[in-house]
């Protein structure tokens, strides 16, 4: 190798550190990973092959997942077709978002591959394409009507309601249903409100959430890539929170640089804008956290040029300096791939330990050799801000030999005291109940 | 010089002609994975680094073969020397270099580079001679 012209710094580990091949990094669990306000970050590192760890299913049979002593968790609906995310409407009805949306080209080798391994660890049932009405009459926490409310729809995810609107986020399409107290079907089909970028959709899931007066919407657009890898052109309109009008239609950006915005509510107290946000993969194990925070108008978040703050992501090519320094940092890491997908805030009715704070649905990580996410947690509040350590609340859907019986999606808090779980891999909803 | 005058057998080992075949489109294949870096090094356009990657598949298949034949063939001949040996290791080496280059192109956008550039002039560099050496026909004189 001396006689070679010295033409660029190379690093020569890259191409002839075979003994890489492997990249035996010693990842720790998720107890040791940095949570908080201001987690401490390593270095990025990505061996020859990146860590993958797929969840395997297996069905939960007699097992539930496990809650707090003094909370009780049951199944309310079975057999969906891949539920995302719930709403609690007014009368106390449940409408179940269910459906699988992308349609992101296969680029190169590694996307066949990758593709076919991740599939692994996600539901064989086709997508249901519709909303799944479940109700419980006489109050007794059996939801014993389970009715389809409307169909036909395009990978439907985000869901809100307000003024007798029942808003839609399908992936490419922001729709609204008339709606009246205790319907149990949509009484026609929906009328279209904004259409939202669906080119490639890699990310496809359009959160959503809508102002208390019920006057703005606002949906999130995650990118159609982890990294640019497949064009700048590809992220025109993506990764970002979009402000729409409910009356016209008409959008604006309203913070930008959120890798992808998975779930989107209101703070009760503060009427501010919340986030979780699924941030980059393939710069290790414990990078970039996924995280939660309050989505600021005209911010720029980050993604692609950097990641919490100023730490700049070599891998975009041109760099762009000017938005690197302009990125602010999020409010509260999750920890690294635990892929939060459900935002709630709390009531009182959940019992005083859990009256103030955030419950956040973690689907659960496929590229990290030490899995991590899988529950759903609690972030304790104070102000209107996050303040402490976050607490597991519902654990138990993967246990220690890797058998998973369910991932978490969308989490919404019933106001008369219950935590509504959609879970993707075992097409169940779940709800958890403080004990009388 | 112009003729041998030898006691040894005379050794020919001309490759058939689908190992021939599938020798000589590495050279086309690494070389167009070559020149899709160089695009992509240049331009920053992902579309050049897509190519990059099918191309190295493609020439990391054909090698593939073209190595079982290799072997095949070694395994079959009489005396395990001279150009089929050294035209075998060197598409040996060329397929591992090439497989460690598909990785290198699996990474996310500019993480592939540089190493996926200098790794495939390496590996086009590796092929071509490899290719040149294997497919000499002319007669070898055993020693």
């Amino acid at each position: 190798m001396k006689s070679m012209k010295p033409m660029k710094p190379i690093k020569p580990l890259a191409w002839l550190g075979m003994a890489l091949l492997l990249a035996a990094c010693a990842d720790k669990g998720d107890a040791q990973q940095a949570r908080g306000a201001d987690p401490r970050l390593p270095e990025p590192e990505r061996g020859l092959l990146p860590s993958m760890k797929i969840a395997e299913p297996v069905a939960w049979g007699s097992q539930k997942p496990t809650v707090p002593n003094g909370f009780s968790i049951t199944a309310i609906a079975t057999d969906l077709k891949i539920p995302r995310q719930t709403l609690v409407l007014p009368n106390g009805d449940i409408l179940v978002a269910e459906g699988r949306g992308g349609k992101a080209a296969k680029l190169k080798p590694k996307d066949v591959i990758a593709g076919y391994i991740k599939a692994q660890g996600n539901t064989q049932v086709e997508g249901g394409d519709r909303l799944t009405l479940l109700r419980d009459a006489d109050g007794d926490g059996r939801y014993e009507m389970k009715t389809i409310f409307a169909e036909n729809l395009d990978a439907p995810y985000g869901l809100a309601f307000a003024n007798g609107k029942l808003y839609v986020a399908n992936q490419g399409e922001l729709v609204s249903f008339d709606y009246q107290e205790g319907q149990t079907k949509a009484g026609g089909p929906p009328a279209s409100i904004a259409r939202l970028p669906a080119e490639i959709n890699h990310h496809w899931t359009k959160a959503l959430t809508v102002s208390a007066d019920g006057r703005t919407l606002y949906v999130g657009i995650g990118s159609n890539s982890n990294i640019t890898e497949r064009g700048m052109e590809a992220e025109l309109d993506r990764a970002q929170v979009w402000q729409i009008d409910a009356a016209t239609g008409a959008h604006k950006p309203y913070a930008t640089g959120l890798r992808n915005p998975t779930a989107l509510t209101m703070h009760p107290e503060t009427g501010k804008l919340w986030a979780v946000v699924n941030e980059r993969d393939e710069l290790g194990p414990d990078l970039v956290p996924d995280y939660l925070t309050s989505v600021r108008e005209g911010a720029f978040y980050g993604w692609p040029y950097s990641y919490w703050g100023q730490n700049a992501d070599k891998r975009v090519m041109p760099q762009r300096p000017d938005k690197v320094a302009a990125a602010v940092k999020p409010d509260y890491s999750l920890g690294s791939h635990v892929a939060a997908l459900g935002l709630s805030f709390s009531q009182p009715a959940m019992g005083e330990r859990y009256a103030n704070g955030a419950f956040v649905g973690e689907h659960g990580s496929w590229n990290r050799s030490q899995p991590v996410g899988y529950k759903v947690i609690f972030v304790p509040f104070k102000g209107g801000m996050p303040a402490g350590e976050p607490v597991d609340f519902v654990t138990g859907f993967r246990d220690a030999d890797g058998k998973t019986r369910g991932r978490p999606v969308g989490v919404t808090v019933d106001p008369r005291g219950a935590l509504i779980i959609a879970d993707d891999l075992s097409n169940t909803v779940w709800r958890v109940v403080p004990s009388r | 010089m112009s003729a041998h005058i030898t006691n040894g057998p005379i050794l020919r080992h001309p490759p058939g002609r689908l190992h021939a075949i599938l020798l000589a489109g590495t050279v086309p294949l690494f070389l167009g994975a070559l020149a899709s870096d160089a695009a992509y090094y240049q331009t920053y356009q992902i579309q050049w680094s897509n190519f990059a990657s099918w191309l190295i598949a493609g020439g990391l298949l054909f090698g593939g073969l073209a190595l079982l034949l290799s072997i095949a063939s070694l395994l079959r001949a009489r005396r395990r020397t001279g150009r089929p040996l050294t035209g075998f290791l060197l598409l040996l080496v060329t397929w591992v270099l090439g497989l460690c280059n598909a990785f290198v192109h699996a990474k996310d956008a500019w993480a592939a580079m540089p190493d996926g550039l200098i790794l495939s002039v390496i590996v086009a560099v590796l092929a071509c001679i490899a290719t040149w050496i294997s497919l000499d026909t002319r007669p070898e004189v055993a020693k």
